[in-house]
């Protein structure tokens, strides 16, 4: 073997079974840091001074927000890699990911609007933060369509690395929009450059329903990705031989 | 514990509807997600011809 | 469907999906709908005062005047200052000494027309025990700093 053991893993061949073996762990931690973090944010938490209880809203719109930009970014990551490299597998995983990225921005943009509407008085402002969310939105549905309307794999991973990297510009737009111009929306409570600007349950909270977020995304691609696998490798000798389906 | 009663926790001082419509709605797509992967799972299953060996994996 | 179709489908579905996507942020931007301007700004012109624009600040303490549903109040960044009118229901956390977005037009009187209001609220979450010790701190705060001013308001907290 010449190449560099890293690469054993971008086989599909040994991948496969790996992430059968890796998601289930993912998804127990998923439900237990969630099950910890909606405990401490919905029945510890204190109130807040300026919005009552409907700030409680915070602990699933700011994990789903930054999942909605993260999983964008990891996508790109592969779609560079499998532009580069041509490896079959970060093609497939910027695949898995990107159902779930756009849940994560429906997420986002959903609890945006109904924390929205009972503080600033709307559901919806064409603001800049609130607005470059929607176009991440629109990015992973065109990055759906696009893998959905060709046929031939190979092209079809390839246009898709395209989007998702040209598309990537976006992703710092959405995180320094409120910090690059006057918007409404309220600049981020936590930054790895100040302090937190939160009761430090609230902060507990949040981070344990993103890491859950986190985990989740990690489980759903990995079960994805077998899938996805399965679909395209059936022809392949080792999915003949080794049908450890699970 | 920040409530009092359950039915103040339920009300979430008045922003109930906006609180657990942001709660139900997130729950309910993860769960759309969760099932929608394993019925495209039990899909691919179903196409495997009958008897296909099971294991073992590869290497 | 044949799968010609369906690939057909495919790109017609996400071809109109971009076109509104980008019809609606272009108007966005045209509308000047995406970011606010300072009152500052507004007096210096920069903002584009003959078209619909947001305007934002504080709202200044003790300017709220209500006549019926019609509101008046001050907007501030502690430089300059514009007088807002509004017709409707204000936010519930639109209040004196918070943040206020405005969007609507500059009238020729230099009151600014707002047909939207909406509150702006900040990053930061405590608790209202914890919003009432800061509160009082910086009282304490203001106080002394006062006293350096003009010794004849010294007040021991």
């Amino acid at each position: 073997m010449s190449r560099p053991s890293l690469f054993r893993y971008a086989s599909p061949a040994v991948f496969y079974p790996l992430a059968g073996r890796l998601w289930p762990w993912f998804a127990v931690l998923a439900a237990g840091l969630a099950m910890a973090g909606l405990w401490i944010g919905l029945l510890v938490a204190p109130t807040d001074a300026q919005q009552g209880d409907a700030y409680r809203i915070i602990f699933i719109h700011v994990p789903a927000a930054w999942m909605s930009m993260l999983i964008y970014l990891v996508m790109a990551g592969y779609a560079a890699l499998s532009l580069i490299f041509n490896t079959r597998l970060s093609a497939m995983m910027m695949r898995a990911l990107a159902p779930t990225g756009a849940l994560f921005t429906v997420v986002a943009l959903w609890t945006g609007a109904l924390w929205g509407r009972p503080t600033w008085g709307a559901w919806w402002v064409w603001d800049a933060r609130l607005t470059s969310e929607l176009i991440l939105l629109f990015l992973y549905l065109g990055f759906i369509a696009l893998q959905a309307a060709i046929d031939d794999p190979r092209r079809a991973d390839r246009a898709g690395a395209l989007v998702a990297l040209v598309g990537a510009v976006n992703v710092p737009i959405i995180y320094f929009s409120v910090t690059w111009w006057n918007t409404l929306h309220q600049g981020a409570s936590i930054s790895l450059t100040r302090a937190p600007t939160m009761a430090h349950e609230m902060i507990t909270a949040m981070l344990l329903v993103t890491f859950a977020a986190w985990s989740y995304a990690v489980a759903i691609a990995l079960f994805r990705v077998r899938l996805i696998i399965r679909d395209r490798e059936q022809q392949a000798a080792w999915m003949q031989e080794s049908s450890e389906g699970r | 514990m920040v409530w009092n009663s359950v039915s103040e926790f339920v009300a979430m001082g008045g922003y109930g509807v906006y609180v657990w419509g942001a709660y139900a709605v997130t729950a309910v797509l993860l769960l759309i997600e969760v099932l929608q992967l394993r019925s495209h799972r039990r899909a691919l299953d179903a196409d495997r011809p009958a008897g296909a060996p099971r294991l073992p994996p590869a290497r | 469907m044949k799968p010609r179709h369906r690939r057909l489908a495919w790109v017609a579905g996400g071809l109109i999906a971009l076109s509104v996507a980008a019809a609606l942020v272009l108007n966005a931007f045209n509308r000047n709908l995406v970011f606010f301007f300072t009152p500052s700004q507004v007096i210096a012109k920069e903002a584009p005062i003959a078209h619909t624009f947001r305007i934002g600040g504080m709202v200044l303490e003790n300017s709220l005047h209500r006549d019926g549903t019609q509101v008046r109040f001050v907007v501030t960044d502690k430089v300059h200052e514009v007088t807002v009118q509004y017709t409707g229901i204000l936010p519930d956390l639109f209040k004196e000494g918070r943040g206020v977005v405005a969007q609507g037009r500059l009238a020729d009187d230099g009151v600014f027309r707002a047909d939207q209001v909406l509150a702006k609220h900040d990053e930061n979450y405590m608790p209202p025990e914890a919003a009432e010790a800061l509160k009082k701190g910086a009282a304490v705060n203001d106080r002394m700093s006062r006293s350096l001013v003009d010794p004849g308001t010294v007040t021991r907290p």
